[in-house]
């Protein structure tokens, strides 16, 4: 079924397939550990048993949702010498210490202490068990610290020198290279976005279990939680996004076009394209609802400014319109759709109701996986909007690849498919038969805990979690 | 100070750590997939299981160590090396995907532990079994043009590179017996004795078999080892591993906990020795040195600074992990 594909584009899609998939595990999980600090740390000032419960309840789901993570992380750390071994060659001596700095310092933080993480509450004691879940929370925090620094590179790189035989050596200052122009706006965004990704998957369970029964005390206290966080942070989110946007366009101005649908340049202030369908080959955009003059409001804070449009661009060195175009529409009408939850939500708690609006919970629990498309469709508009380019304006995807024969890379993209649908998947089943218990008070502590030495136990609260 | 620090030789022996760490750790992990079958289901099952479930992780992050590094410090070996062994390294990750969900997945659900169990075992297997083969691999020699690899997508495939997956397969099946004898009870623990005795057996076997073809592959290895004087030098490594094979037969028949499993951890040390004399200061045999694959002395530099302070923190938390979860496993706790 691949006929007629060039390794080079079978290399791409196992890339991005690869990725995309990884990445929704970290979104949940950046967000998930820092949520069970909170809980953990609720439990520990108040003494109330019911954050106990929730952090007994999500460390679960944590569990099950870290060990993907895991493994679907490790194979991107392969995939830069198999897939892109030229690129890797060439780049390896300015990103590849950054990447050795991600392993060295959040790696290895999350996995020493995730096992006391999970259990080993009863082994060492509250104080430091706690410390053990903030330590696992900073190193997933550390981890999108660099292998963000080392993608924001790759978008807008600087700090290095060019090799007579065409290497990127590191300059002067690693500084330069570590906070280059786009990784601060790149860093808060996705961060925000995993804790969005994440407040709505908690909101949504916590919704359909006051569907269920709204007395239930923990599905409250999640909805509520859940709840300020959409309320607060959305807002938040899409000033970042902002912000994004007006230092993206100072650095890959193409990719802006793109995201605009903007084909022609417009001398005297450009319009916003709502909603058309790309048209590459004609270069315009088809049935176009447009504002006039809005865009250059937005990028220029002037109605008249004029834009430049891929018609200022070489065809060569264009990003492909359409995928952008869609897919930044889908984060942004995501990204808006959050921010009137939260604002719903907002309401309801000042007519107190919120827990027993039944259209406000269906609408949490229809929103809950809403992250995850918005998280992925904006890596897409970033990465698809980087091309031709791996390394920004200075080498090309097409001469970054791996000297491989097609079929290799078309029987290994097939494998990985098939093997991260079934063990993804189950695993997404896992995970949702998790979250269709309600929690309850006594949640057990994850089942296989190796207890041995009970110091300082808790009433050990076995028998009701297994299944 | 005086003396001329070859920090490309300093990041060689870092990398070479990272990644005798991983083959140690990860390799009685994995061990014990490989010998998960003969347990009996039910609690020697779980007690094995248990017994490296809080670990894994940080195991496997040696893995990441010794890839990342590599990117890091000798871009070019990285590149080379991971497209000649392409197929092997993706069956890898594929088998440590299996392997690394089913920790969770078995225990989430009870109807499908026997297939979680098979895909932990089969994933540990090939997982295995692709480390091994890519050592035999790189040891006969890979192609390379203009600073690329130049061989065809199965290159790897000989006899010598099937032989070197097996014997990394029984090594691990080995550390993980040892690991076992040393955190179980009862019938599973008596079980991993008989299993060490077999895989102690296998392992060296393999060792010679492996050490027996390896002089026989390039003129290079030949001359490493039996040239006077340096032989000398090299006749200790086959020595010591005698010695210390015999100590752990002796051990493992004497009904100790501990000790078998560190005097496996020696022998897989002195084959690791071997497998640097061997190929020290080549990467890829022939072809590519050390230094051809360097990154430039900014890159090392900076991150000498970080492995120097970090690594010995992470080997302590590492170390306090290991403490907290110390003694037997236990069959209670988990039903
Ligand atoms: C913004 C965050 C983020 C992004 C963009 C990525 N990752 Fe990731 N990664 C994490 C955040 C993260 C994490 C939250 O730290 C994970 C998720 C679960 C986990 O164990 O740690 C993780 C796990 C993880 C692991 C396993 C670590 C372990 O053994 O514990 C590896 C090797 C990678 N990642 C490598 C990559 C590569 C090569 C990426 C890019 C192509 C990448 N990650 C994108
Ligand atoms: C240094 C790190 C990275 C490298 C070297 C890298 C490189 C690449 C390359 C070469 C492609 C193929 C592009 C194409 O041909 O279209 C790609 C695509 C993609 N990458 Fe990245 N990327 C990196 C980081 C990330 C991260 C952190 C993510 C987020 C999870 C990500 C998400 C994606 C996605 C979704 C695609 C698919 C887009 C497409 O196929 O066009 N990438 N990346
Ligand atoms: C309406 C609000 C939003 C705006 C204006 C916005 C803007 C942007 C822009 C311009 C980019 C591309 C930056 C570049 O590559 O140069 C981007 C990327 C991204 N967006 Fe958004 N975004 C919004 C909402 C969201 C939401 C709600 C999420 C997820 C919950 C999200 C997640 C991401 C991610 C993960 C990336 C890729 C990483 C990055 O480049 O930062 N965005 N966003």
């Amino acid at each position: 079924m691949f006929d007629g594909l060039d390794a080079l584009l079978l290399a791409r899609i196992q890339f991005g397939f690869t990725v995309s998939f990884h990445f929704i595990f970290p979104a949940f999980s950046i967000g998930l550990a820092s949520y069970l600090m909170v809980l953990e740390g609720l439990w520990l000032k108040t003494g109330r048993d019911i954050y106990l419960d929730l952090f007994r309840y999500w460390v679960k789901i944590f569990a099950i949702a870290f060990a993907m993570g895991v493994v679907s992380g490790i194979v991107m750390s392969y995939q830069f010498g198999t897939n892109w071994s030229v690129f890797s060659t060439k780049a390896g001596p300015v990103i590849g210490p950054l990447m050795a700095y991600e392993v060295l310092t959040a790696f290895f933080l999350e996995a020493g202490f995730l096992g006391v993480m999970l259990f080993g509450m009863s082994k060492v004691g509250k104080g430091l068990h706690f410390a053990a879940t903030c330590m696992v929370a900073l190193g997933t925090f550390i981890s999108a610290f660099w292998i963000l620094s080392v993608n924001s590179w790759m978008q807008t790189p600087t700090g290095f020198e060019m090799s007579p035989d065409g290497r990127f050596l590191p300059g002067e200052s690693w500084l330069a290279i570590i906070f280059n122009p786009s990784f601060p706006y790149r860093l808060i965004h996705t961060v925000i976005a995993a804790y969005l990704t994440t407040a709505f998957v908690v909101g949504a369970v916590g919704a359909w279990h006051l569907l269920c029964d709204r007395a239930n005390l923990h599905a409250r206290k999640m909805f509520s939680m859940a709840m300020w966080m959409a309320a607060i942070v959305a807002p938040i989110q899409i000033f970042a996004g902002d912000m994004h946007g007006l230092n993206t366009l100072e650095h890959q101005p193409a990719k802006v076009m793109a995201m605009e649908g903007h084909y022609e340049s417009h001398p005297d202030g450009a319009p916003l394209i709502l909603f058309g369908i790309p048209n590459s080959a004609e270069k315009r955009i088809d049935y176009a609802v447009e504002v006039p003059k809005t865009s250059s409001l937005i990028l220029k804070h002037d109605l008249n400014a004029p834009l430049a449009g891929l018609d200022t661009i070489p065809d060569d060195r264009e990003p492909p319109v359409p995928v952008i175009f869609w897919s930044f529409r889908v984060m942004v009408g995501i990204g808006f759709a959050m921010l009137g939850l939260g604002l719903w939500s907002l309401v309801a708690r000042m007519r107190k109701r919120l827990y027993d609006w039944s259209w406000l919970h269906r609408a949490a629990v229809l929103m809950g996986p809403s992250g995850f498309v918005a998280v992925i469709a904006g890596w897409i508009t970033t990465e698809v909007g980087r091309q031709p380019y791996t390394v920004y304006g200075h080498m090309l995807t097409a001469q970054s690849a791996s000297p491989l024969a097609a079929p290799a890379v078309a029987a290994s993209l097939i494998a990985f498919v098939i093997v991260y649908f079934a063990v993804f998947g189950a695993g997404a089943w896992y995970i949702l038969h998790l979250m269709h218990k309600p929690a309850g008070p006594h949640e057990s502590e994850p089942e296989h805990v190796p207890v041995r030495t009970a110091g300082i136990t808790p009433a050990p609260a076995i028998a009701t979690g297994a299944e | 100070m005086g003396i001329n620090v070859d920090l490309t030789v300093v990041w060689a022996f870092i990398i070479a750590f990272a990644v005798f760490m991983y083959v140690v750790m990860d390799g009685f992990d994995l061990g014990i997939g490989i010998l998960f079958p003969s347990f009996k289901v039910g609690d020697e099952r779980d007690q094995a299981m248990n017994s490296i479930a809080p670990v894994w992780d940080g195991n496997e992050t040696w893995l990441v160590l010794g890839g990342g590094g590599l990117f890091a410090a000798f871009p070019l070996a990285y590149g080379v090396v991971l497209t000649a062994t392409y197929p092997l390294i993706i069956a890898m990750l594929l088998g440590l995907v299996f392997r690394g969900v089913a920790f969770e997945f078995r225990w989430r659900d009870p109807r499908h532990r026997a297939l979680w169990d098979i895909a932990f075992s089969l994933g540990s297997f090939i997982a295995a079994f692709a480390q091994g083969v890519t050592l035999g691999a790189i040891l006969q020699g890979v192609q390379v043009e203009n600073q690329a690899y130049a061989g065809g997508w199965l290159d790897w495939l000989t006899p010598f590179s099937l032989l070197t997956g097996a014997g990394v397969v029984i090594g691990y099946a080995l550390l993980g017996a040892a690991w076992l004898i040393w955190k179980v009870e009862g019938s599973a623990e008596a079980h991993a004795r008989r299993l060490a005795l077999w895989a102690g057996a296998g392992t060296l076997v393999a060792m010679a078999a492996v050490s027996a073809a390896t002089p026989f592959l390039q003129f290079e290895y030949w001359k490493r080892w039996f040239d006077m004087p340096g032989v000398l030098a090299t006749a200790q490594v086959p020595l010591l591993t005698g010695i210390v094979a015999f100590l752990f037969f002796r051990k493992l028949r004497g009904g100790a906990t501990a000790a078998p499993f560190l005097l496996a951890l020696a022998l897989f040390a002195l084959g690791f020795a071997g497998l640097g004399i061997s190929l020290f200061p080549y990467i890829v045999p022939d072809s590519i040195t050390i230094w051809d694959a360097a990154a430039p002395e900014r890159s090392q530099i900076f991150m000498l600074v970080g492995t120097a302070i970090i690594m010995p923190v992470i080997l302590a938390y590492t170390g306090w992990a290991y403490w907290v979860f110390r003694g037997k496993v236990g069959t209670h706790g988990y039903h």
